[in-house]
């Protein structure tokens, strides 16, 4: 059985008690002519949250910790000599979970009888060529120890999702007849089924915490595995970025950085100064005919998938700055450059940087200008010498939030910004950023146990950290300027 | 009558002679009319501000009052759907003329408003802005003067002057006001226009600014806005009584205390509606 | 000396010189703030440019994707080739591959010359009949497997033209380049002129591109949407099923159950950052978690759906607070007064009047969603992918592409033909964008109240 059709059943389940709990109160009320307290629906109610709720909450956490358990178990089964040299646990640990998963298939297909699988060894069988026929490639040869492990991963797995079956429908079941057993119309049926939603609203909120665990869980988790392989020395001081195929790679993350910077410094360059004075002429100066096209048409380019960007970046802005600047001036010939990316982020940021700054505009007291103008001040010295001045905290809030945005945005590096690592100051050469190389390492087929594909993961952290730092800075100088104005 | 005795004892502490010949008119209100789109805020009014002497300008909330002093520095240039008929002048010459810059209109008639509104800014930078933005001062000492005279002008010297460094924004409301004031008088008006310059203060505050506004007639020609009658009565020579965006009123402030002319300032100075 | 400087400040302004003049000072002020002025202007008109040089570029190279060049030709499908023992069993026809399809449309061709008397100097037969599409024996082979009574017989057949053909009625290949260019030459353009004088040859819309799945590196000419759109939108029935509920239900804590404490403040502060995470974070969590860890498929929408509701749901949590904030306290203190309880209040009133909020917040992050790219790519859906997944629940499991991926996947491929449906499939989903937020700007604007 699958967790789909399991759930499927304890689904047909609830519906079933939600009529039977229902029915029951009616029963019972008209039958003791006692009123009930609660409309019937809710004695329904409250006997399918008891058959839901526990059961499919045993469900997505056997689902999430089973893996652990397993991987645990059998990887304490493998002995130390049984990995090979220059290996380490997890790579042997990825094969088990391979084989067990060929194992599978082949039973599935019905090409292997589960009874000759369990008398089957790697003396008499060869495994490898096996299971290449049941279209799953391994890297070498099954070791007997190995092997064993595999099936063992295979027999604690089927183990595993039968006692989960067994005891998720005992779950149901069991929550489900003793609330319906316990309905009789004093019972504050209402009362017991809003206690139960309200504890499912707190736990939809913890998702939010959830997926922040499984983000800061999953990059710290790899993180660590590859810092267990390269020296976290080299990724961070290193100069040089040379992944190699077969090993002995150069995986520094300076040049990286680099590019990440220099990329979004052009593009800060280019959308701050712009976005900001698109705020203050939309704010301050424009007429209601303009204000209402511009405001508008900016806001359509905030709405912009990056993709759009990436293309421009790639087919129209590349080529240009190629074939009018960099070429005439030999500056370098490739259409992908930091000056292509920077400026076609620039383009993606102003209406981010406008709307911030719109907001932080309109913040600052009209008294500020009626105060500034009863002076005698023309309407350009109110904005720079006392709008501006008063609004640059916001400001700086706004700028760290394009930061933060920039250089984690991807899809506009990967088709504008190049691939190769360099520390260079020509802004027309190609360099690449840390997202860039982020897709470029995980894309394609991932094996998750050499340290060029988990370098990733320590490039993600790096990158989480930064934009993390940037916006909990930002978010908390605009919430101080905005206090100061309430 | 004799429950107003009070007042007019306050008045005959005050400028009681009838000015009209002494002070000059020195700005000139002739069938002022102001339309905030469709609507007509102010109908025709006829008013003088004379100089050396305080002005204020009292009635009801909604009464045109505010919006009759916000004409004389053009302050209702920032209000897009606002249209002014009728002619002010100042000296003479027509304020609402083309060819007068309103910027240099609003140096000579300064603002001062109804909540303090410093500059986030030191207490020096509040002060040498108005002079710095008109080119007032040839250097930095000549900067250093103007502020520090101003602060003294506006009595607000000795209160502050160990942190001229400090943000305008920390000081109390009623030193706050004054700095606003000391603002105004940096870039030396002729004319401070005060938009109920209290009504945000304590008590103790409002009495030291009005014994400012009590001194600073000497140099300047002050017209304020109130919606106290103790207050106008208390610094005012003359005294302007408007209802429903119609001037009712305008007089020495003695006489419009005493001897109203108009049965609705009457009604209004004894607090039967207002 | 102190009295002259003391002097001086007041004197500086000339006190009582004529308004009607203008000094040097204040004409300078003006110069300034006109410069300011069209300074503000020039950055709004840049704005403005750049969206117009944007959207601009994309349509001047993807609305010709909505065009195809089609060749028709009268094939006879001949049972010497396709069923040599005669039975028509589909077992042994389905053995046939497309190889042996390809001689018959170069037969076709050659007969098609030689009947509309089209003689071209320098082109062998081989090559006529390679300005047909090397997708046309599938598409003959498919048609046969569907119908194998049509062996035997003359069908007329409307096949694709090569790519370079395509490109030359798009102004994108001419004579001089074909000169140039290895996989087209001048004299089979002109074999294209002359089929379209003869009217073998046309143009029309090319209903395929929205249909069909994607093709390979060497025949642009027959790459589709088709199943980058269905990936899409399976992924946005995950996303809209998950991230509505969850969205709704934590809103609805959060704004009126949630005490002040820590785990409160962990909360927001928790969905504040999360959505200004960078997306591609996100894809390294599907990557680790949903694919490595759970063991789920790669490629497949059910990554991307889960990938992309976590990346959703701050946005729809943010827009339904709002919206559930907007509701004024005398809805609430109305229900509780005729004795509703807390949770009917929220159910019966306020949801239901904070519903437009709600609904238009959740459209505007689908189309987010819609639009996101990087993820995507880390969780395995830029695999070439050409089977149509199967109808839901269970296709939700089978590989699929989406169709921003898909964008990416054209631009990095050799063919400049590439270029073109790339900028197209970049129209359609703009115009999927654009649909979205018009139904939520119409949504806004009918249920729009104010209290």
């Amino acid at each position: 059985m699958t967790p789909g059709i399991l759930a499927l059943i304890v689904l047909t389940l609830t519906i079933v008690g939600y009529i039977a709990g229902r029915q029951r109160a009616l029963a019972r009320s008209s039958a003791s002519g006692e009123r009930l307290h609660s409309l019937p629906n809710y004695y329904g109610q409250s006997v399918a949250l008891f058959i839901a709720v526990p059961a499919y909450f045993l469900l997505g956490a056997w689902l999430f910790l089973q893996p652990v358990l397993i991987e645990s178990q059998v990887s304490a089964q493998i002995p130390n000599s049984a990995i090979p040299e220059g290996s380490v646990r997890s790579l042997v640990m990825s094969d088990v979970r391979r084989i067990a998963d060929g194992l599978d298939i082949m039973v599935n297909k019905g090409s292997l009888a589960e009874a000759d699988l369990a008398g089957m060894n790697t003396e008499t069988t060869n495994i490898r060529d096996m299971l290449a026929n049941a279209g799953v490639a391994l890297g070498s040869d099954v070791s007997a120890p190995v092997f064993e492990a595999a099936k063992t991963y295979r027999a604690i797995g089927k183990t595993g999702s039968l006692a989960r079956n067994i005891l998720v429908l005992v779950a149901a079941i069991g929550f489900g007849i003793r609330a319906w057993s316990r309905i009789h119309p004093a019972m504050r049926a209402r009362n017991l089924s809003e206690t139960f939603i309200r504890a499912l609203l707190m736990g939809s909120s913890l998702v939010a915490i959830l997926t922040t665990f499984g983000i800061v869980g999953s990059l710290l988790f790899e993180t660590l595995n590859f810092f267990g392989m390269y020296p976290a020395s080299e990724f961070f001081f290193s100069t040089v970025w040379d992944p190699q195929f077969r090993g002995g790679s150069d995986l520094g993350i300076i040049p990286l950085l680099w590019g990440t910077f220099y990329v979004s410094l052009v593009a800060l360059i280019l959308a701050v100064p712009i976005g900001l004075m698109i705020a203050v002429y939309l704010s301050e100066y424009a007429g209601r005919s303009l204000r209402g096209f511009a405001k508008p048409a900016i806001e359509i380019l905030a709405g912009i998938p990056t993709i759009v960007y990436g293309l421009f970046a790639l087919i129209t802005v590349g080529p240009f700055l190629r074939d009018w600047i960099a070429q005439p001036l030999g500056l370098g010939s490739s259409s992908s450059s930091v000056m292509t990316a920077g400026l076609v982020m620039g383009i993606m940021l102003i209406p981010f940087v406008s709307s911030l700054s719109d907001d932080i505009i309109n913040a600052v007291p009209q008294s500020m200008r009626d105060g500034s103008y009863g002076l005698g001040a023309t309407q350009s010295e109110t904005i720079r010498r006392v709008i501006m001045p008063a609004a640059l905290p916001g400001i700086v809030g706004a700028v760290l939030l394009a930061a933060s945005r920039a250089i984690g945005e991807t899809m506009i590096v990967v088709m504008g910004a190049g691939a190769a690592a360099r520390l260079d100051l020509n802004p027309f050469e190609a360099m690449t950023t840390v997202t860039v190389k982020i897709v470029s390492q995980l894309t394609g087929d991932t094996e998750f146990a050499s340290p060029e594909t988990l370098v990733a993961f320590a490039l993600g952290l790096t990158l989480f950290a930064f934009t993390l730092g940037l916006n909990v800075l930002a978010l908390y100088i605009v919430r101080k300027y905005r206090e100061q104005y309430e | 009558m004799n429950m107003y005795s009070n007042d007019q004892v306050a008045l005959q502490a005050g400028d009681v002679a009838v000015a009209d010949t002494k002070h000059s008119v020195k700005m000139r209100g002739d069938k002022v009319s102001v339309f905030y789109g469709e609507k007509q805020a102010l109908f025709d009014v006829d008013l003088d501000i004379r100089e050396n002497q305080v002005t204020a300008l009292i009635g009801p909330s909604g009464c045109g009052k505010s919006t009759y002093l916000r004409c004389l520095n053009r302050m209702n240039d920032t209000i897009d759907i606002c249209r002014v008929t009728g002619k002010i002048t100042l000296e003479n010459e027509d304020i609402y003329d083309k060819s007068v810059d309103v910027v240099e209109l609003r140096a000579r008639v300064g603002m001062v408003f109804q909540k303090p509104n410093p500059f986030p800014k030191s207490i020096f930078e509040n002060i040498a802005y108005g002079p710095r933005i008109h080119g007032i001062a040839r250097n930095k000492t000549d900067l250093e003067e103007i502020v520090v005279s101003s602060l003294q002008k506006a009595g607000l010297y000795e209160e502050v002057k160990d942190r001229l460094d400090a943000p305008g924004t920390g000081l109390s409301g009623g030193q706050q006001q004054r700095l606003c004031i000391a603002r105004a008088i940096a870039v030396s008006p002729d004319v401070i226009l005060m938009d109920e310059p209290c009504s945000a203060l304590d008590p103790i505050a409002t009495a030291k600014i009005e014994e400012l506004i009590d001194e600073l007639r000497e140099n300047y020609t002050i017209a304020i806005v109130t919606h106290s009658m103790q207050q106008a009565a208390r610094v005012s020579q003359r005294t302007a009584f408007f209802h429903l965006g119609v001037l009712v009123e305008e007089g020495s402030t003695d006489q419009i205390f005493t001897s109203p002319k108009e049965k609705r300032t009457q009604d209004y100075i004894t607090g039967r509606f207002g | 000396m102190t009295d002259v400087t003391a002097a001086s400040p007041a004197a500086a302004r000339p006190k009582g010189g004529s308004l009607y003049e203008r000094g040097e000072r204040t004409r300078r002020r003006h110069a300034a703030e006109r410069r300011f002025r069209a300074l503000g202007l020039a950055a709004v008109t840049f704005g403005i440019l750049a969206l117009f040089g944007l959207l601009g570029s994309i349509l001047y190279n993807g609305t010709s994707s909505f065009w195809q060049t089609y060749v028709t030709l009268d094939i006879y499908l001949d049972p010497a080739k396709l069923d040599k023992s005669g039975n028509r069993d589909p077992e042994e026809l389905q053995k046939l591959t497309t190889f042996s399809y390809a001689p018959l449309i170069s037969a076709a061709m050659a007969a098609k010359m030689e009947e509309t008397g089209i003689e071209i100097e320098g082109l062998n037969a081989k090559a006529a009949g390679e300005i047909i599409s090397k997708e046309a024996p599938a598409t003959l082979r498919n048609a046969v497997l569907a119908d194998p009574s049509m062996i035997g017989k003359t069908v007329t057949f409307e096949l694709l033209a090569n790519g370079r053909i395509d490109g030359y009625y798009k102004d994108r290949v001419t004579m001089a380049s074909a000169e140039l260019d290895r996989n087209v030459s001048p004299q089979q353009l002109m074999l294209a002129d002359a089929l379209k004088e003869a009217g073998a040859l046309s143009t029309r819309f090319n209903l395929a591109f929205f249909t069909a799945p994607d093709a390979s590196d060497t025949r642009p000419e027959a790459a589709g949407l088709g199943v980058a759109i269905l990936g899409s939108a399976y992924m946005m029935l995950i996303v809209l099923a998950l991230s509505l509920p969850i969205g709704v239900a934590a809103s609805i804590y959060l704004e009126e159950f949630a005490p002040q404490n820590w785990l409160t403040d962990i909360i927001e502060v928790n969905i504040s950052n999360l959505a200004a995470v960078p997306s591609i974070v996100f894809g390294i969590l599907g990557l680790a978690v949903f694919i490595n860890y759970v063991g789920l498929p790669q490629s497949a929408p059910i990554v991307g759906g889960l990938v992309l509701t976590l990346m959703t749901l701050p946005t729809i949590i943010i827009a339904t607070r709002a919206a559930l904030k907007a509701v004024p306290p005398s809805i609430r203190e109305a229900a509780l007064g005729v004795g509703a309880s807390k949770m009917q209040t929220i159910f019966h009133h306020v949801l239901p009047l904070a519903a437009p909020g709600i609904l238009t917040g959740t459209i505007i992050g689908l189309a987010q969603a819609l639009g996101e790219t990087a993820p995507l790519l880390l969780i395995g859906m830029v695999a070439f992918v050409r089977e149509f997944p199967d109808a839901p629940p269970g296709g939700l499991f089978d590989p699929a592409a989406a169709l921003p991926v898909q964008v990416y996947n054209w631009t990095q491929r050799g063919d400049p033909a590439f270029v073109e449906r790339a900028s197209g499939a970049i129209i359609v989903l703009l115009v999927f964008l654009i649909v979205m937020n018009g139904i939520a700007i119409l949504l806004r604007r009918r249920f729009e109240r104010r209290w």
